[in-house]
């Protein structure tokens, strides 16, 4: 019976970090609203997380757009279906690939260094040192972050959704041959609020998983150089999976007929 | 009041696991006295002053600051509780995203007793009085020295006027003058703020120059305790095999693991 044992330890330890995640969502969402506030960390972190990752999700979106009007064309133009190019495009930016490239993009730049930044304040005793000057870890550190990215992935997502239908009204009009207005009149027929709204609120769902992500391994992240390596690699690849695991639940919410 | 110890741990246990650190420590810290804690790495020093500071909870047993016991404490009184305690730490703890005027003010700049300005200038002077040109407040820690950075940290250590200040391993990693320095800063600031000092260090020679009492700590608990002077004419075997930095003798070293 001995391989029961692996195992057991094994399931012992997946429910054990899940309860830790749990209690750390919760203590962390319980101060989100519990003063004091520290605005010069908040204003901070969404300079860092919205202004600084504009680059990135500008030209993510910007060649998914693209590459999306030229994909589209060659499959509809085999049944002359070429006029709904600018709905596949419009729809697919706003409402898929919008939110999850600019939420993968965003956690490879953010994730990754808020879990090295907060891990090497841990093992570096700066965490400790917070609570030693009466100031909350969590007020100061966690709270900012994540209040940060809840507010700032949606507006990153919007400015890439008028950039990613951009890209694909370029290729359309300038590699593809459309006509300029009925492109741009097609675009806004087909596009619904819903379809930008849902994308939005992805968005704020992905930024609360980045960044509590981040914070989450950094936090508790121990052992030197090598602990601080492994949160990082454990804040990206657990935030990426949750962005499209959710994706997918938040989707089934919205358009489920 | 003088007979109320600042600090009262009594039968204080704390173990990770099946391995036990503290096993029934007492400690008395009178008000105004300074006590520096000797042992062997690994010994439950710094788990000694992290039961203290909140920063973990003993598994049993009561630690009383000012008659008040503060095992298990609510975070609003533990943030009251640290409101009397700083903390000096071995590596310094400096936060390397602020500058040094920032780290020095920040406890007081926190709690909103005092203006971003004013604390430039209490930064400042704080900064004066551990020998620290007005020049440095605008640097950022990892431009200083090791030296440089432990001199910072004890001016972030007093810039609140604590009523207790702890020195974990204040001279480890510095030079035998800088470590003099450090220890004559230490006995010069604690007694300009009639401050109550709790050390742990295992170099005896910083140990006699800020230690009005010494308590030896040997397998989680406090094996000798007596005036500083008197420690080279005790004849507890443990402490004479410490203090003169001997292999052999009653205390075993878990070489081979």
């Amino acid at each position: 019976m001995n391989f029961l044992q692996p195992i057991g330890h094994y399931v012992l330890k997946f429910f054990g970090s899940v309860g830790r995640l749990v209690l750390f969502t919760l203590t962390a969402l319980s101060h989100c609203i519990r003063p004091p506030f520290y605005p010069r960390a908040i204003l901070r972190q969404m300079i860092e997380i919205g202004y600084f990752s504009l680059p990135v999700v500008g030209l993510t979106t910007v060649f998914a757009g693209m590459v999306l009007a030229l994909q589209s064309y060659t499959g509809f133009s085999r049944f002359s279906a070429e006029g709904a190019i600018a709905n596949v495009v419009v729809l697919s930016i706003t409402r898929e690939l919008g939110p999850v490239l600019a939420g993968l993009m965003v956690t490879g730049r953010i994730g990754a260094s808020m879990a090295a930044e907060l891990g090497t304040m841990r093992v570096t005793e700066q965490v400790d040192a917070l609570t030693t000057l009466s100031t909350n870890p969590f007020k100061y550190l966690v709270v900012p972050r994540i209040l940060a990215g809840i507010t700032m992935l949606p507006i990153l997502v919007l400015i890439g959704d008028i950039i990613g239908v951009l890209g694909g009204y370029l290729v359309a009009v300038y590699q593809l041959g459309f006509n300029a207005s009925n492109y741009i009149q097609s675009t806004w027929e087909f596009m619904e609020n819903m379809d930008v709204v849902s994308g939005l609120v992805k968005a704020a769902v992905f930024g609360f998983i980045i960044t509590l992500m981040g914070c989450y391994h950094g936090y508790t992240s121990k052992g030197g150089a090598q602990g601080v390596g492994k949160a990082t690699t454990d804040a990206v690849v657990s935030a990426s999976i949750l962005i499209l695991c959710f994706n997918y639940l938040l989707t089934m919410m919205f358009f489920d007929k | 009041m003088s007979d109320i110890p600042k600090i009262r741990l009594r039968n204080v246990h704390k173990a990770f696991g099946p391995k036990t650190v503290l096993n029934g420590l007492d400690l008395d810290v009178m008000p105004g006295e300074s006590v520096v804690i000797i042992g062997g790495s690994g010994t439950g020093k710094s788990v000694t002053l992290k039961c203290t500071l909140g920063l973990m909870e003993p598994d049993s047993g009561t630690i009383e600051v000012d008659g008040e016991n503060v095992v298990g404490l609510g975070s609003r009184d533990r943030e009251r509780i640290n409101h009397k305690f700083s903390m000096l730490f071995q590596g310094g703890a400096l936060f390397d995203s602020l500058p040094v005027w920032e780290n020095v003010a920040f406890g007081p700049i926190a709690d909103k007793t005092i203006t971003r300005k004013q604390g430039k200038e209490l930064a400042i002077e704080k900064l004066a009085q551990v020998g620290m040109p007005a020049e440095v407040a605008d640097l950022y820690p990892s431009e200083l020295s090791g030296g440089m950075q432990k001199r910072v940290g004890l001016a972030r250590a007093i810039a609140g006027d604590p009523e207790i200040i702890f020195f974990d391993e204040p001279t480890t990693g510095l030079d035998p003058i800088m470590a003099d320095v450090i220890n004559d800063l230490i006995v010069k600031v604690t007694r300009e703020l009639g401050s109550t000092g709790l050390s742990i260090t295992h170099d005896m020679a910083s140990a006699r120059k800020i230690a009005d009492r010494i308590a030896m700590l040997y397998q989680g608990k406090i094996i000798w305790q007596g005036p500083a002077d008197s420690i080279d004419h005790c004849d507890n075997p443990y402490v004479q095999q410490f203090i003169n930095g001997r292999a052999d003798g009653p205390i075993e070293m878990a070489v081979r693991k």
